[in-house]
């Protein structure tokens, strides 16, 4: 334990990484699920099949293979376009860009269907009457959607997030410095493998029972007005 | 035709190397790296499930009855296996347990220090964690009506788990369980990392002796896809066969 102790900066250093990429990953996420349940619940036939695609393909295939997909080929595929179109010259994506990027465009899949679901789940007639109330749209969407939108996407955007967190730990694969990576290396370095993944499932749990705490409180917040039985 | 049949190849070919983005001859040559590999993959998927199902089933009523002592620890088992990532339960004891000398020294040692074993024991337990939470839910949620029923017809408490209680649960655990079997198959790519070479494996494999971006990855992809596919269709199937009684009448 001495020896882990010893190596505790480097550890701690992972572990903050592993929280930068899931917190940026999520907002991306988010932001990817809001555009992709707009496009499954809008009346445009592209919008409709681009996000349905969107959500099969990517919710079909494991998060490594796309992940290393992604990476190796999204970097090929860049740097062709760069080479074709002259516009840029060799690109190299650093680790961290591409993680957030492809668990942030792969989790915004998962949030698609948050979103689509909690949307459905608002009574019709909340919006009926907004819209009676003379609300436009803009209007309608920030009094009466949002609010209970969040209502309804947040036990499953709580899932998502927790999925997400442990995902984060497969960008050690592509080489990321972040918990795994770190503990992996110093594990290695120390012939203490075993201490040092001990101690990162530990971190994990932590940061599990932690957004729990979180998820738990802005549930409460959120369902503010709901009445229980 | 004779002639043109050799060219025909060689033309698709040369397409195939030079003007498509995705080097699909290549891919084709190598199918059963790829076969190979998709049964690891089946294999590994298969035999934890199997095991880690069969491990959950007392499990899940330890934790649905809430016997003394066994719910905490199984509680706890439960917790640590669904609040840390796969990779790391999967590192920890392939990489970690070699540190530990009484394992060096004891005949486990035979067990793990074989990636196949070792990933076979983590995604058993790691499934094993999921199931029980699933089959306790479906265990809990059995209406008591059906268990004081069986109680006033005299079943004894085996009789009752036999005849009652797990047709009941196991039938309403399907849905559940179909989407876990899905997350197996996806989270089994981890094993790739391990040197075991299934699916992924394989693309990985063939990337790393051709130095390519895509290839490899995609044919894992499509691979996984169409898996996942087929085992959403087999679900379906059984699901209508399990759940016959609940399907609205048809007039």
């Amino acid at each position: 334990m001495d020896v882990v102790i010893a190596y505790m900066p480097m550890i701690l250093k992972g572990t903050w990484i592993t929280i930068a990429v899931s917190v940026c990953s999520v907002l991306l996420a988010v932001f990817l699920g809001l555009i992709g349940a707009w496009g499954k619940l809008s009346r445009s036939k592209v919008a409709n099949s681009t996000a349905g695609a969107y959500t099969t393909l990517i919710r079909g295939v494991p998060d490594l293979v796309l992940m290393l997909l992604l990476f190796y080929g999204g970097q090929q595929m860049l740097n062709n376009l760069g080479d074709a179109t002259g516009w840029w010259d060799y690109l190299e994506i650093n680790h961290f860009t591409a993680g957030v990027f492809t668990i942030g465009f792969i989790y915004g899949a998962y949030m698609t269907e948050t979103f689509r679901g909690a949307y459905l789940a608002i009574p019709r007639g909340q919006i009926e009457a907004g819209i009676a109330y003379g609300m436009g749209a803009h209007l309608l969407f920030i009094r009466v959607i949002w609010p209970q939108l969040i209502r309804y996407a947040l036990p499953s955007f709580g899932n998502n997030w927790l999925v997400l967190l442990k995902t984060t730990a497969l960008v050690s694969v592509l080489g990321l410095h972040e918990l795994v990576w770190e503990s992996f290396t110093a594990g290695r370095a120390t012939r203490q493998l075993f201490s040092f993944f001990f101690v990162t499932m530990m971190i994990y749990l932590m940061l599990t029972a932690v957004s729990d705490v979180g998820l738990r409180w802005l549930n409460r917040k959120y369902s503010a007005g709901v009445r229980r039985a | 035709m004779g002639e043109r049949g050799p060219s025909l190849f060689q033309a698709i070919r040369d397409f195939s190397e030079s003007a498509s983005p995705i080097d699909f001859i290549l891919i084709a040559q190598h199918w059963n790296m790829f076969l190979t590999g998709t049964g690891y993959t089946l294999f590994l998927v298969t035999a934890s499930l199997v095991a880690g199902g069969v491990l959950s089933l007392p499990l899940s009523v330890a934790r649905a009855y809430r016997t003394p002592v066994l719910n905490q620890i199984v509680f706890a088992f439960v917790y640590l296996f669904r609040g840390t990532p796969l990779l790391v339960q999967l590192y920890l004891i392939y990489y970690g347990l070699g540190q530990l000398e009484a394992v060096r020294e004891s005949f486990l040692w035979l067990v793990l220090r074989e990636p196949l074993w070792c990933t076979l024991i983590c995604f058993s337990l790691n499934t094993a964690a999921y199931t029980t939470e699933i089959f306790r839910g479906a265990i809990e949620a059995i209406p008591y009506g059906e268990i004081e029923a069986a109680k006033a017809c005299g079943m004894s408490g085996w009789l009752r788990a036999r005849r009652i209680v797990l047709p009941i649960a196991l039938r309403r655990a399907l849905p559940a369980y179909s989407n876990e079997i899905i997350f197996m198959v996806h989270g089994s790519v981890v094993a790739s990392t391990v040197t075991i070479v299934d699916i992924l494996g394989a693309g990985r494999v063939l990337n790393a002796k051709y130095y390519l971006a895509y290839e490899g990855f995609i044919a894992a992809a499509v691979l996984y896809m169409l898996l996942v596919f087929f085992i959403t269709r087999g679900f379906k199937l059984w699901e209508k066969h399990w759940h016959t009684h609940l399907r609205p009448r048809e007039a």
